[in-house]
């Protein structure tokens, strides 16, 4: 394999690695421009990913599959939103609750149902989410360089790679063009403004909350019954976390997500790529490394080094009216 | 009193009234907020309400713009009896608020804020267009000019009260409350405030105006009410009342506007500042090469416009910025290197100018506050807090303070702006402290309170301790001082005594005569 093949092939698993995150960093984006920390991304994400594997196996049909794994993770959605909104609790606190909830729960519920550990059944194809090949690939396959990159990186995804892609431009016309998107960038920097203004502080972030946990289930899905066939114990592993710093890195606006999530998702694909092998001049690179990569660039961007993240104003805090 | 409460139609009432409020009555748990309130406002008039920090006022408008509901009660527009059950059903009733503390999204640009809640459509590109004409007109109409796309944080703080104004307007609103609206403004920007209101009231609307500024009162409105422990204890036509029948009626009993106080007696030098010079984070010098000598016995005021160097100098005095050149000698010893902990052994004490920011800990309970940075001494139990006796001592400082209410174990951020400082003021005078700096004492801080806390910096004067005070309040500087320094573009420019005429003072403050 020459360099090139290589750098596609690299290419192709960056993209594959990233949508999952790219769907959750566009979850956390809503929630946390409306003022919600959304710690609990990784639940979500866990949650639907199990949910939409039961069903796929059970149906066999993998549009039900995300059906559920979506309704799963609005539902947990509102969970966050009834403890942190309406009950006022700490949303850090409900978040992590939330996680412990999904990953205790998939395992047990997955154990009695399947008896395989925590693993469901393995989903049959017509359940699954798989390559589709977009028209032309494989004449273009012998164009030099644009051939390969169109036939092996952006040709061959699922279905639900495209929605994820599709999903930045929508996200940032909802946002920025939208009297929705305006509530939610002034709920997540002023709640006083918007409940001044006439506007329910609650609902709007009801509904973010809403949109949020329907884009994590899209994450949850992919996870399981399109990257994979099966749903196995902690299968997030930590990627709502990722993402999480992915939407740290991009200053909470879309397209830098996307870039972000890209960026990580390339390092993950490096990593894997690199086990094992020794890099000129330096040698065998722990793969931890790499792994590290993504935590390590949001810290140096958080101390700093790569212009100030700003944070909406009043994430984290919920809101009182006050006289 | 509940019953007596007078329900005055004046002369101005030959205008049909804007709003009427009939027996309005809000009770919070123990707290009567508001006790059968009768009012009757004039369109097209500007109505002041004055009263003590937790007198009702606030409530009463909250109550007006339907963030409470009043236990009973009625409000009428116009005549006719509306429900005001939140802010919509205000906005819709045609009452738009202006919150002392603004409600705009600081990341946003004008017209963004202004469109929030109105934008007129699902997506914003249909309001835009509508809206960017009329806040035209609103500019055109009553001379209330800002740039649409400007964004607000980069506004100054006499603009950003104006886009609230356009907010209000832009919703239709014909009954205009502003809430303390000149606590943030310069005095350049108050009066400009001022003058739109007038333009709004001439163009006919109505004006509801909540301060504890009697001088503002005097200044702009028509009529006033007067609330004294959440009732209206009296409604006058301004131009019949005085600032001495306000204040007395504001606080039940006579005030001394003036402070009364002998004539000092100077003793050896306890504070000296040498050549002093600091520059703040940014490196730029704020306060450049500054000398000057606290007596005992003696009050030296430090007048200036805000922003002269005096915050940087009180921080330095007080060991919390460090000086780049010059000495500060406390009772004549070297104070370099000394922290704020260190400062207060040596007989230091600092009351700041902020107290929520450096002052207090809101959320702490009050006793909790009433050590802070006293908390390592001995009698408190040093490690292990002796809760005992630290709530003692707290009690004792809320008797003598007369902090209300008298709670050591309520939370700080409950208490009201003046009661507030009085915690302050009591923890830092009853460790008896040699030297005594003061910054702001009475900002945002109620008539009574303010009466009090002059009271006792000028004890502490006549119990032979040096006292450095700064304030932008110039009044106070020339009623409490025995010595003023007027501080600009961070030099001593100039020094009176106490008698020092105002114009003079507002010349050197200005820069302009030396």
């Amino acid at each position: 394999m020459d360099y090139f093949d290589i750098f596609i092939s690299i290419l192709g698993s960056a993209i594959r690695l990233s949508i999952p995150l790219l769907f959750t960093a566009l979850a956390g984006l809503f929630s946390e421009r409306a003022g919600i920390f959304d710690i609990g991304l990784e639940g979500k994400i866990l949650a639907s990913a199990f949910a939409s594997a039961c069903v796929a196996y059970w149906t066999g049909n993998a549009w039900a599959g995300l059906a559920t794994g979506i309704a799963t993770s609005i539902v947990f959605s509102l969970v966050h939103g009834f403890a942190s909104i309406t009950n006022r609790g700490n949303q850090i606190v409900s978040g992590v609750a939330l996680n412990f909830v999904a990953a205790g729960l998939t395992i047990v519920l997955g154990s009695a149902w399947f008896g395989q550990g925590g693993r469901t059944g393995q989903v049959p194809a017509s359940g699954r989410f798989s390559g589709i090949t977009l028209p032309g690939a494989e004449m273009m396959r012998d164009v030099p360089i644009i051939g390969p990159l169109y036939a092996n990186v952006i040709s061959g995804n699922n279905i639900l790679t495209y929605i994820a892609f599709l999903m930045v431009p929508i996200s940032w016309w909802i946002l920025y063009r939208t009297r929705f998107g305006l509530r939610v960038r002034a709920v997540g920097e002023n709640p006083g403004a918007v409940d001044t203004a006439g506007i329910s502080v609650a609902w709007l972030r009801y509904r973010a909350l809403i949109v949020a946990g329907f884009l994590c289930g899209f994450a949850g899905t992919y996870l399981s019954i399109a990257q994979s066939a099966a749903f196995i114990n902690n299968m997030s592993a930590g990627k709502g976390y990722i993402a999480l710093a992915a939407l740290i890195f991009a200053k909470w606006k879309p397209v830098p997500v996307m870039l972000a999530c890209l960026l990580f998702g390339f390092l993950d694909a490096f990593a894997n790529f690199m086990q094992g092998k020794a890099l000129p001049g330096i040698g065998e690179v722990p793969v931890q490394i790499f792994q590290a990569l993504p935590y390590i660039l949001t810290c140096v961007l958080l101390a700093g080094f790569i212009g100030v993240a700003r944070p909406p104003k009043a994430g984290g805090v919920p809101y009182t009216k006050e006289r | 009193m509940t019953g007596k409460a007078p329900h005055l139609s004046l002369d101005l009432s030959k205008n049909e009234p804007a709003i009427e409020l009939v027996g309005i009555d809000k009770k919070f748990g123990a707290v009567h907020a508001n006790k059968n309130i009768n009012l009757t406002v004039a369109k097209g008039s500007i109505h002041g309400i004055i009263g003590e920090n937790g007198a009702g006022k606030s409530t009463l408008m909250s109550i007006l713009y339907g963030f409470y509901q009043a236990d009973q009660g009625e409000i009428r527009i116009s005549g006719k009896p509306v429900t005001i059950r939140d802010s919509q059903a205000a906005i819709a009733a045609g009452i738009g608020m202006v919150h002392q503390h603004f409600m705009l999204v600081e990341n946003f640009t004008v017209l963004e804020n202004v469109m929030l809640g109105a934008e007129g459509g699902q997506l914003l590109r249909q309001g835009v267009s509508s809206a960017r004409k009329e806040l035209k007109r609103l500019e055109d109409d009553y001379g209330l000019d800002v740039d649409p796309d400007a964004v607000i944080e980069e506004l100054p703080v006499g603009r950003q009260q104006r886009v609230e104004i356009l907010k209000a307007l832009y919703r239709g609103a014909e009954i205009l409350i502003l809430d303390e609206p000149t606590g943030v403004l310069t005095p350049a920007e108050a009066d400009h405030l001022f003058k739109v209101l007038k333009v709004l009231r001439d163009q006919g609307k109505t004006i509801i105006l909540i301060t504890h500024k009697l001088r503002e009162i005097m200044a702009i409105t028509d009529t006033v009410s007067v609330m004294r422990r959440g009732e209206i204890v009296a409604t006058r036509k301004t131009t019949e009342t005085t600032v001495e029948e306000l204040a007395e009626l504001m606080v039940g009993r006579r005030v001394l506007l003036r402070v009364e106080k002998g004539d000092a007696n100077p003793g050896k030098v306890l504070l000296s500042v040498k050549n002093l010079t600091v520059k703040d984070s940014r490196g730029v010098t704020m306060v450049d090469d500054v000398s000057f000598d606290v007596r005992a016995g003696e009050i030296v005021g430090i007048a200036g416009v805000a922003g002269n160097g005096q915050s940087e100098l009180l921080e330095a005095i007080a060991g919390i910025r460090k000086p780049a050149s010059g000495e500060i000698l406390l009772d004549g010893k070297p104070t370099a290197g000394a922290d704020p902990a260190e400062l207060r052994e040596l007989g230091l004490a600092h009351i700041p100018e902020d107290r929520h920011h450096m002052g207090l800990v809101l959320k702490f309970e009050e006793y909790e506050n009433s050590i802070l940075g006293y908390h390592r001494e001995s009698r408190f139990g040093g490690a292990m807090l002796n809760l005992d006796e630290i709530r003692k001592q707290a009690e004792d400082q809320i008797e003598k303070y007369d902090i209300r209410p008298p709670n050591p174990r309520l939370k700080t951020a409950n208490f009201s702006g003046g009661n507030q400082q009085k915690i302050v003021v009591a923890r830092e005078i009853e460790r008896n402290p040699d030297v005594l700096i003061i910054g702001q004492p009475t900002r945002g801080v109620d008539i009574g309170a303010i009466e009090f806390i002059h009271k006792r910096i000028i004890e502490m004067r006549d119990a032979g301790k040096a006292v450095l005070l700064v304030s932008v309040e110039l009044d106070e500087i020339r009623s409490l001082s025995d010595r003023i320094l007027v501080m600009f573009a961070g030099k001593v420019v100039g020094e009176q005594s106490g008698e020092a005429n105002e114009q003079a003072l507002g010349l050197m403050m200005a820069g302009i005569a030396a």
